[in-house]
Order: C-alpha cells, then structure tokens, then sequence
C-alpha cells in the first residue's frame, strides 16, 4: 500500500540561509517583516510505514547535531496553509537532483520504489500581508519556471503512471500543397524556426518523394538546420559594401576564422574545427583540448539552471572529444548588468540583474565543484546592456591520450546511450536559442530551461574514462543541443538504426519525437562493438550508470527511427546534412564614429588619486572575489597560478597556469580577453580581444608562437545590417590580427539573436561582444612569473607604445607580436620579476595593483614615458595614466638583470618608468615633475576588494 | 609495501590527488569503489591505510556526506569495524571528514582493539559555512603538539594549506563533547590568522567552533580534517612559490606532504 509521508527538517542553530535572505527582504522595503523561518521537506511515498519513515527521518536524513526533524502523514489531498508561509516545490518534469541521490540511497537500504519530492516551506513572523510573503517568494525564493508554490494537485503528482502502450501512430505534416505564406506559419507555429527558403526547399525535397514528411523527419531538420547547430550566418554568402569598397564573403567562417587556422598550418594543432573541441599538442602521450560555449538565452529565464546546465553541456564537449579527454580545468565569462542597476531601468518581464548573477554563478559553481573540475580562469564583465540577455560563456579544457583523439565510426556497431533518463527536458532548446527573447518568452520557452544533476555526469564521466582506457568503444559524441537527433544524426554519417522506444524515460508518456529532441542533460552517446558490448555494460554497473542499447550503426546512408517496431521517420543522410539551401545576407556600411570609451568621463577632474580609487573601485576593474572564491579553483591539485597572485593572495593574475601531469614540469597556460565597451567600432573590439588574450597568456609566461585561440561571438540579430557590418567586420579583424600573431583558431562558436523585445515595445540588443580565450603549453612551469611586486628597489619598466585617445585602441600587430616575443624571451631567461598587462584604467590600474598584491611601494615618473608615447599625448598626465592603448606591460627587473633585460627589449618601445620602493605608498609624478598621485596600498586594495562582495550581500 | 585504498563513489572527485601524495609519501594507493567493498566485505584486509577524499558524494544532497555515511553505518560497518580493530588508519579529507562525523566514526572518545562497533552516536558535525557559501582559500592551521594523531606527528609550526567547503562549520552537540575533544587533544589543528593568533572570519573559513580544522580518535589512527593537505604536497601547488624561486631563495617545503609520510612511516613500523 502506498502512503504518503512528509519528513520535516529544521536547523537547530542559526542557519546561515535565513540570514542571508532576511538581509534581502529587509532590503526589500517591506513593512511587517518580523522574521524567517525554513522548513527543509522531504515527501514520501512508497509502501513504507510509520517506523519505517521514522527510521528513516531519523537514521538517513536528519542531521541529529545540526538538525531536528518531525514525521507527518498526509492523509487527504488537501495542504494545510497558513497565511504566513508559502511552500516551495518543483515543477512535475523539472530535474530535482536531491530527490534522485536518496532514491538511489533509499532502494539501497532496501526502500525500492519510493517516489521522492523536496520542497521548502518558508515561515514568516510578523504583520506582514500574504501578497507580501507572494511577492518575496517571487522575488527571492523561486522562479516560476521550474518551481511553483504547492499546488492543490500535488499529491496526486506521485502516482504512478502506467507505462503507455497504446498504438504507434505516425503523425505526417502536410508541407507539399502549401503556399510559401503556409509553410512560414507552419514554422513559426512548429517552433521549428526554418525561414521560408528553408522550408519550400523541404517541401521540394518531399516532392520529389512524393510524400509529406513525419513529424519527427521534420522535427530532425529543424533541429539540423537550426544556427545553434549548422551556424547558418556564419556559413552565409554575405555581399558586404563598407562605404565605396564592395565584397562578396563566401561564408564568414571560412574566409576568415578557418582560414587563417588553415593558412598557419601549425603542426601543433592536432585537431582543429572538426570536433566537439580544439586539440593542440601537450607532449608525446597527450593532447589538450579546449572548447568553450554560450548558455545566454535559457540563463536569462532561469540563471542558475541555465549557467549550470550550460556549463555541464560544455563538460559532455570535453567528453565527447575524441574518445573522451578528461576535464582538467573550467573557465567562465560572464557579462551582466551591474548589480545595482536601477530598478526603473530594468525592463518589465527581466530578472534583477543581482538575482541573474547570483544564480549564474551558483549555477557555475555547483556544477563544476561537484564535477571535481577547477574553475579557474574567466572574467566578469559589467554593463547595464546586458541587463536582458547576460553573457554565460563556460569552457572546458581537457587532456586525453593522443591515441585516442580520433573516433571510428563501424557499421556493425551498437549505439549506446549512457547516464541521465530522458524527459520532456529542453524540448526546443536549439531553436529556442536561435529565436530573440520576448516578454511572452517565458511561456513559450519554459520547456528549454532545466536543471543539470552534476553528479550523474560525474559518473558518466568515470564510468566513460576507465572505458576509454580499456578500449571499449570506437566514438562518442555527446547529447547537447537537439538531443539524440543532432548526436546520432552528426555522428552516424553512414547510417543508423535507432528505436526511440528504447530510451529509458524519466516518466512515461513521451511521443517518440520529444523522445528523439529532447535535450535532457547529462546523456552520451557511445558506438560500442558487438564484441566488447558485456564488459563496457558491466563498467557502467559498476559506477551505477545507466545505459541502453538504442541502435546500430549501419552503412545505408540513411537515418532510420523505430518506435514499438514501426518505422516513424527515414531521412536521407547526405540531404540533411548537405540539402540546406545557403543563405545571402547583403549588408552596406555607412563609414562610423566610434563611440567614446568609458574613461572619458575622468578627463576633466584631475584628482587622480580620487580617481584611481574610483576606477579600483568600479566593478568592471573591482576584485571579483565574491565570484572566484565560491570556486574550488584548487580541486584536482593542479592549479599553480591562481585566480589570485600575491603576498596574501589578493591580485588579479593575468592568467591561470596549470599542471596536468603531476611528474611533468609542462604546464598549460589559460587567458582571455574581450572587449564589449568598444562594440561600436567591431573591427578593433575585436582586435583588441585577441591583443588582450594574448596579451594575458605572454604575461604569465606563455609563448605567442604556441599559442592558440577560441573565438565566441555574442552578437544581436544579424537580421539587422548594423549588427551583421559589425560582425564582418569583427571577423576581419579576427583574420587580420590572428594571421600576424600567428594565433590559429582552433573552436569556436557563435549566439546570435542575443537581443529582447521588452513588453513595451522597445528592442534592446547585446553590446556585440567577442570573447578570445588563448591557451599555449609552457615547457617548463618554472619559467612563468605572476603580477605582484616581488621586492623593493628594483625597476619599473613600461613596454609598448602609448597611444591617444579613448576610442577602440588599434593593434599594431606586427609590432604587437615583437613585443609578446620578447616579452616572452625575458619572462623565460628569468629577468622579470613581476609582469602584469594594462587594460582597464590602463597604466594607474595596473600599477596599483602590482603594489598592493604584493605589499610594495612603487614610485614613478610620467615624463619618463614621453619618449614611448605618440607625441600629441606625450604631455598629457591624464592620458598617460588611464590610456588604454594595447600591448603594453609593466613589468619590475632587478638592478643587475637591467642590462640583459634592455638587450633584449632594444628596438621595441620600452621605457624604465621608476622603481619599487620599501614604502606603503604608490606614487607618481607628473610630466611637469610634481606630484601627482600619493595612494596609501592598503587603501588601494580596499577600494578593489569590497565593491562587488558589498554590491551582491 | 604500505598500501593505501582511496574510497571512491559518485562524486568522489579528490582521487587522483589524494593517490599521488601517498605515493609521493611512498605507498601504493589503489581508488578502490564501493561497489567493489559492497560485494567483497574483506577487500580492506590487504591495506593498511584507508582514505575517504574530498569531493560531494552523491551530491552532498540532504547534507554534506551524509548519504555516504549512511552507507558506511548501514552497510559496510563490519568492513570498516574489523580495519579499526586491526589497528589500521583512516584519513577522511573534506568530503571525508564530514562522513566520518555523520557516520559517528569521529570523535571515538574511548577506542581500543575490543570495542564491538566503532559507530558511535553522532555527537559532532560539519555544518554550512556561516557566510552561506562555498569558499575556496589558503588558510593558515595550527598544530596541536600533544594530540596522539600519528598524521601529524612532529608537526609544531604554523602550516599553510587551502579549504575549498560549503559545510565546513564544526560544530558539537554539546558543551562536554567540546571539552573533551579539548582535555583528550583530540583536537589535530585549529584556524588562526596570518599572525598566529586567534582567527577571525576569513582566517577562520567557516565559523567553526573553537576554530576546529581537524580531529582524530582516542588512539590518533583516525583522522579528519576540512583542509586539503594532498592539495599541498608539491611547491608548485602553492600560492607564491613563485616569489621565492625569483628571490632564489630555498622554496617552502610543502606542508602537506608530511601528513601523508608520517601516516605510511606510521604504518611501516607498527602495520
């Protein structure tokens, strides 16, 4: 018999969650408000008894020192309400990871069959109303698209459905006698968002075959042809007239990102653009690979499933590398609204934005820490454009054994499918992704926003590496966007055989198209051969993941889907992946202002020491401590420049260095740079995010001629002519610069569409935004420096060429690369002792920090820099200290390495600007010789350290 | 040869670098997986060393460890039971501490060879930090020279050595329970602050009672503790050895490491 059980759970103590949120509902203004109280609930239902659920509040659950607990029996449907408490539970269908970890504990302790639901009831004390307590719940304790307060129906949520077994029948989609107009709204109504060519193209196609086409046939083009998978713009013939001259572009990726890879032609790239990452060389045993990805879209619904599944999809990249790398490292890159955006500037229908960095970083975070994998490279970018779409940029590098980073597809083979179940999960999550936001988003879109188990691909992970290692399977590919159709339509080239009614399901009731689109997360694809079948299913037993066979892999060229024995769907292979009409975008440019950075607005004051510590102060130059320390940046034991570099480890490293092989002195080095305040002018904002992932990567001891690059674009509607010149134009300067710095892409990917159409009417698009992560392999790890000063007295010396202006500085690339080579050249003969880039607030920022991180005085002169500064600036202090020209680097060289240091460096712009001193304070004169700037360090680094950490309390 | 077993589970994620520093240490450490002590209860007799890792087994969902010290409890205490009576050492880091709190294998206030079970009441706990947060940073522990914990044997300086928890509170059911720890020197190390002296939030990461770190058993053969001493084994996993390497001064030896040599020279004399 089936009986329904709540275990309620209460902290003894202060619990720290109430704390926090009391904090928030204070600053929420609302009147009444006494205090908070959580119930943490665990619902079950199952044939267990009144011991039985006593025993297990008490013996598995309960936490006797932290916790009490009490038992309750629900014996009707009806939920008891009080006026003063809203209860908290998940939607039915939604991920709940803990519910899943004590099934699986439970059937262990020999409780089988049990359904298990959490849910948290808050408790108010006070006068407050119950539209108050809605309105707090709404805003702080749960988004409505995956969570919803208790609803009346909820205990008949835990029976039991019967597995359905009613007759297949095949839905055909009538396509062949409609006019252009129909089929348009056959797209639109089908979400499947094919434009009209897209689908008269589809319709000759069946034509010819005289047929219409099942769902699901029509289902996998949408899912193929989408631009999150075939990347339909960038693939795009684009006629592009920039004031007089006019071009023809065959494809953006091609003429210009593949391009240079291609005409670099770097033996040291070991697989490139054909892979779920870039594979470049570590040693003779291994390679590393390095993907990153975008989750902009559903992070903007729900932050923290959003930046949490976006982060495991790009961990199954990883896995789905070759015959799987291992997962070394996560980088994470983040563009946002500040977090005290004002409220009335927000658009009706957004989350706040500190709602939407708090949920992306928690997102973040609990992912990667409970997959064991550091995060500990990124950046946190603030500005108020991001306010409807924030920027989630999540990467993951790898190692994996160089005999393993080709895959074999043999017909013959069974597919596989492993780890998490499939469910209605992120139906529609590609072509909701190549869709702009609305304010009905929301409603649309609810079933592609999901919640990710981390510790089922933890073991999906395991499980796969110790397969690798004993050879069990020929490919693998990961399920991410369009689910098995894109995995086993990308990677069975030649044909499969695949019966959807195979695929294990979270609840029953799946059409055999959800089954075959759905985007349910944690889930590999795997080609095993026959013969080794027994013992790669027994390695998943053993690590208790789940597998099925789903298919065979077949030599006909054709994809076949079975569902209950009936044939569903049987698309021709080479017409999918071939039959997509291509695209001509024609775009003219009107020659552009650029648009002043944001520096302009310190030229008129000249209190530069207020300045500087507003600049220190100011989030996007601020310590991001509040986001790296909930990373565990040091799992796997491997990172050796952190996040932080100093004497109390409190500055801003320009880049992380790990060691992947513990006996091995190679190590990796990871950085990256963008540059979205200078959108306005795409060809150097892009130019300037190579300059500065470069630029990062040479200042920690990487080498420019190893080096390779990733390319993300986060672009608006290339619909639009403005938006698609500067995308061009973003993609020439990549072309440009990479060629010059000899910096081959190796991966790269694009989110486009990144724009909202507020209720009110008004569009709001993304800052375009470019991010350019490097990576390069340092033979030996003891050749790399960090930021902070090491000791007193020794000299300060500027390299590069100060430029004017506060547009989108130029990059200078065939003077850039001489100065990252012999940057790199004194950085490995150990002549430098601190090296950090300038960027952001230039000269005075990079300064500072190099002061405070490492507890030691610098005094310097502007006048010195004349000699390495363009002249009409050369006497402007204000220039000099805030410019923010690229490749340029301070750095500190002892009295007796001056000789060697100048050596190397003579022909390059270079100048010996002060030295260190054994004082507290940074200082600098003018170009006239008084001073100007007298900052105390511990001042300094206070103004950085509190700003975000107060901002998100 | 000293062996070593590294318990490993879903969410196990310290292995690797736990495995190294005991080999670094001189053992040989083998990741063995519950499934494997589940069906073979006597897999332990060939190790002399038992380790539980950091990591979020099963997710820490419910509570951090907990899951898995359910198992232990509920599953595998005759395993278990039988190594702590031959005299054998555990070490639970992070992950492992926190289950061998909630499975009452810490504090053992009165171990010896005959005791029948070695789970004992849960009297101590790891709750959530009281910043409400994951925190990742270098903190710095005092010894205690007169605890019996034979990890830490002849360890008297101030060491450096990162945490990386949410639920790192230490936390005891009762003032006696504290007391004792204290009187028996079962306490192994607490926080203190960059001068030594009593630690303060961040110095003192989590809120801990007393500024607890680490603790071990009457006999000092069980140990646990939220700092990772494997994630300090080597210079380069340092913060800074970098500055000393540029002042060609002589690098730091790594504080870690030395937990892990005294529990394989440990069990090289006495196992």
């Amino acid at each position: 018999m089936n009986n329904l059980w709540a275990i309620e759970i209460t902290k003894l103590g202060d619990n720290p969650e109430t704390v926090i949120l009391k904090n928030n509902i204070s600053d929420l203004g609302i009147k009444g408000f006494k205090d908070l109280e959580i119930v943490y609930i665990y619902y079950l239902s199952g044939n267990i008894s009144n011991q039985d659920t006593e025993k297990i509040g008490r013996q598995y659950i309960c936490d006797p020192v932290a916790e009490k607990f009490k038992i309750r029996k629900l014996e009707d449907s009806r939920i008891k309400r009080t006026s003063k408490s809203i209860e908290i539970v998940y939607k039915l269908g939604v991920m709940d990871p803990t519910a899943e970890s004590i099934k699986e504990s439970l059937a262990d302790l020999k409780y089988k069959d049990c359904i298990i639901k959490t849910a948290k009831r808050y408790i108010f004390s006070g006068t407050i109303s119950i539209n108050n307590v809605k309105k707090i719940a709404q805003d702080l304790f749960y988004n409505p698209l995956i969570q919803e307060p208790i609803p009346e129906k909820f205990y008949s949520s835990f029976v039991k459905y019967p597995v359905d077994t009613r007759k297949v029948k095949v839905q055909y989609i009538n396509l062949l006698g409609k006019t252009k107009q129909e089929l348009q709204e056959i797209s639109v109504s089908r979400l499947l968002a094919l434009n009209t060519d897209e689908m008269l193209a589809l319709q000759k196609y069946y034509k010819k075959l005289d047929r219409n086409p099942t769902d699901i046939e029509l289902e996998t083009f949408a899912q193929t042809w989408s631009e999150h998978c075939k990347h339909k713009t960038f693939a795009a013939d684009i006629i592009f007239a920039n004031g007089k001259n006019k071009q023809v572009i065959n494809g953006l990726l091609k003429s210009y990102i593949k391009k240079v890879t291609k005409e670099l032609n770097r033996k040291w790239c070991l697989s490139v653009f054909e892979d779920n990452s870039g594979v470049i060389e570590f040693d003779n045993k291994h390679g590393i690979s390095f993907k990153v990805e975008t989750h902009n879209h559903p992070s903007a619904l729900e932050p923290y499933g959003g930046a949490a599944t976006g982060i495991g999809g790009v961990i199954r990249d990883c896995l789905g590398t070759g015959l799987g790398a291992k997962p070394i490292l996560n980088t994470d890159v983040f563009c946002f609204a500040p977090p005290d955006m004002p409220k009335e500037k927000v658009p009706s229908g957004v989350l706040a934005p500190k709602r939407i960095i708090k949920g992306v970083v928690g997102g973040v975070r609990d992912y990667g820490n409970r997959m064991g994998i550091p995060t500990a490279s990124g950046a946190v970018y603030f500005d108020e454009g991001f306010v409807a779409n924030p920027l989630v940029y999540c990467g993951t590098v790898g190692i994996i054994p160089r005999n393993k980073i080709k895959k074999k597809i043999v017909p013959g083979d069974i597919i596989v499918l492993v780890g998490g179940r499939t469910g209605r999960d992120g139906i529609h999550g590609v072509t909701f992704a190549s869709l702009a936001l609305d304010g009905e988003s929301k409603q649309i879109s609810s079933g592609a926003v999901q919640i990710g188990n981390p510790i089922e691909e933890k073991k999906v992970t395991d499980a796969m590496l110790v397969a690798r290692d004993l050879d069990l399977f020929n490919a693998t590919t990961d399920c991410g966007g369009g689910g098995l159709s894109s995995a086993i339509g990308e990677l069975g080239k030649c044909g499969a055989i695949v019966n959807l009614d195979k695929v294990p399901l979270k609840y029953a009731g799946l059409s055999y198209t959800e089954i075959w689109i759905s985007e349910a997360q944690e889930r590999m694809i795997l080609f095993v051969p026959k013969a080794k079948l027994r013992k790669f299913l027994d390695v998943c037993n053993m690590h208790n993941v789940e597998s099925s066979q789903i298919g065979i892999v077949t030599n006909t060229d054709r994809l076949q889907l079975r569902f209950h024995n009936k044939e569903v769907g049987n698309i021709d292979l080479k017409f999918l992946h071939e039959g997509l009409p291509k695209r001509t975008l024609a775009v003219y440019r009107k020659p552009q202002i650029a648009k002043k950075a944001a520096g302009e607005q310190w030229i008129a004051n000249n209190d530069y020491n207020k300045i500087i510590l507003g600049l220190l102060n100011s989030y996007n130059i601020a310590s991001k401590e509040w986001v790296i320390r909930q990373y565990d940046f040091e799992v796997q034991g491997k990172t050796s420049i952190k996040p932080f570099a100093g004497k109390t480890n409190n500055g801003p490293s320009d880049a992380c260095v790990i060691q992947p092989v513990p006996d091995s002195k190679k190590a990796v080095v990871i950085s990256c740079g963008l540059a979205p305040q200078y959108d306005k002018d795409a060809y150097w904002m892009a130019a300037s995010a190579i300059d500065e992932a470069v630029r990062n990567l040479v200042a920690v001891g990487g080498d420019p001629d190893k080096t390779a690059i990733l390319d993300n674009f986060c672009w608006g509607n290339p619909e639009k002519p403005e938006i698609l010149a500067g995308l061009v134009q973003a993609c020439q300067a990549c072309y440009d610069i990479a060629k010059v710095y000899g910096t081959p892409f190796i991966s790269g990917k694009d989110s486009l569409y990144n724009e909202y159409k507020a209720i009110n009417g008004e569009k709001i698009s993304i800052p375009s935004t470019l991010l350019i992560s490097a990576i390069s392999v340092i033979p030996d790890i003891e050749k790399t420096v960090t930021m902070d000063f090491k000791r007193a007295d020794e000299l300060i010396y500027l390299i590069g060429k100060t430029c004017a202006g506060l547009d989108a500085p130029k990059v200078y690339p065939h003077q850039g690369i001489n100065i990252f080579r012999a940057m790199h050249q004194v950085i490995k003969s150990g002549l430098v002792s601190a090296c950090h880039d300038l960027s952001e607030g230039g000269l005075s920022v990079a300064l500072a920090e190099m002061c405070f991180a490492g507890g030691i005085g610098a005094e310097v002169f502007l006048r010195k820099i004349k000699a390495v500064s363009e002249q009409r600036i050369a006497d402007k202090d204000n220039v000099l200290l805030f410019s923010e020209s690229n490749t340029r680097f301070l750095v500190s060289v002892s009295r007796q390495n001056k000789a060697k240091f100048e050596s190397i460096m003579k022909n390059l712009p270079y100048a010996e600007i002060g030295k260190t001193t054994a004082s507290d304070m940074m200082k600098i004169s003018g170009i006239n010789g008084h001073s100007i700037i007298n900052l105390k360090l511990k001042d300094m680094e206070k103004a950085w350290r509190i700003s975000l950490g107060s901002a998100m309390r | 040869m000293v062996k070593t077993a590294v318990l490993f589970t879903a969410g196990t994620n310290c292995d690797e670098e736990t495995i190294y520093a005991f080999e670094l240490a001189g053992a040989k450490a083998v990741r063995i997986h519950l499934n494997k002590l589940k069906k073979n209860k006597h897999i332990l007799k060939d190790y002399h060393i038992l380790v539980i890792p950091g990591g979020f087994t099963y997710g820490d969902y419910i509570s951090a460890g907990k899951i898995l010290a359910n198992e232990l409890q509920y599953i595998l205490a005759d395993s278990i039971n039988e190594f702590i009576r031959q005299g054998k050492l555990i070490l639970g880091i992070c992950n492992g501490f926190q289950i061998l709190a909630k499975a009452g294998i810490l504090p053992g206030f009165s171990n010896d060879k005959v005791k029948k079970t070695y789970f004992s009441k849960q009297t101590v706990t790891l709750d959530t930090n009281d910043s409400n947060r994951f925190e990742c940073r270098w903190i710095y522990l005092k010894p205690n020279p007169k605890s019996p914990c034979v990890f830490t044997k002849g360890m008297n300086n101030i060491i450096s050595i990162p945490v990386a928890h949410a639920e790192g509170k230490f936390v005891v059911n009762k003032k006696e329970t504290l007391s004792k720890l204290i009187k028996q020197e079962q306490v192994v190390f607490t926080y203190v602050n960059d001068k030594g002296k009593k630690a303060d939030y961040p110095y003192n990461p989590n809120g801990s009672v007393a500024d607890i770190a680490g603790i071990c058993d009457s006999t000092g053969r069980i140990f646990g503790l939220m700092p990772h001493p494997e994630r300090a084994s080597t210079i380069y996993q340092y913060p800074n050895w970098g500055a000393s390497l540029h002042a060609s001064e002589k690098t730091q030896e790594p504080d870690g490491i030395k937990m892990f040599i005294n529990a394989v020279n440990y069990a090289k004399e006495n196992l």
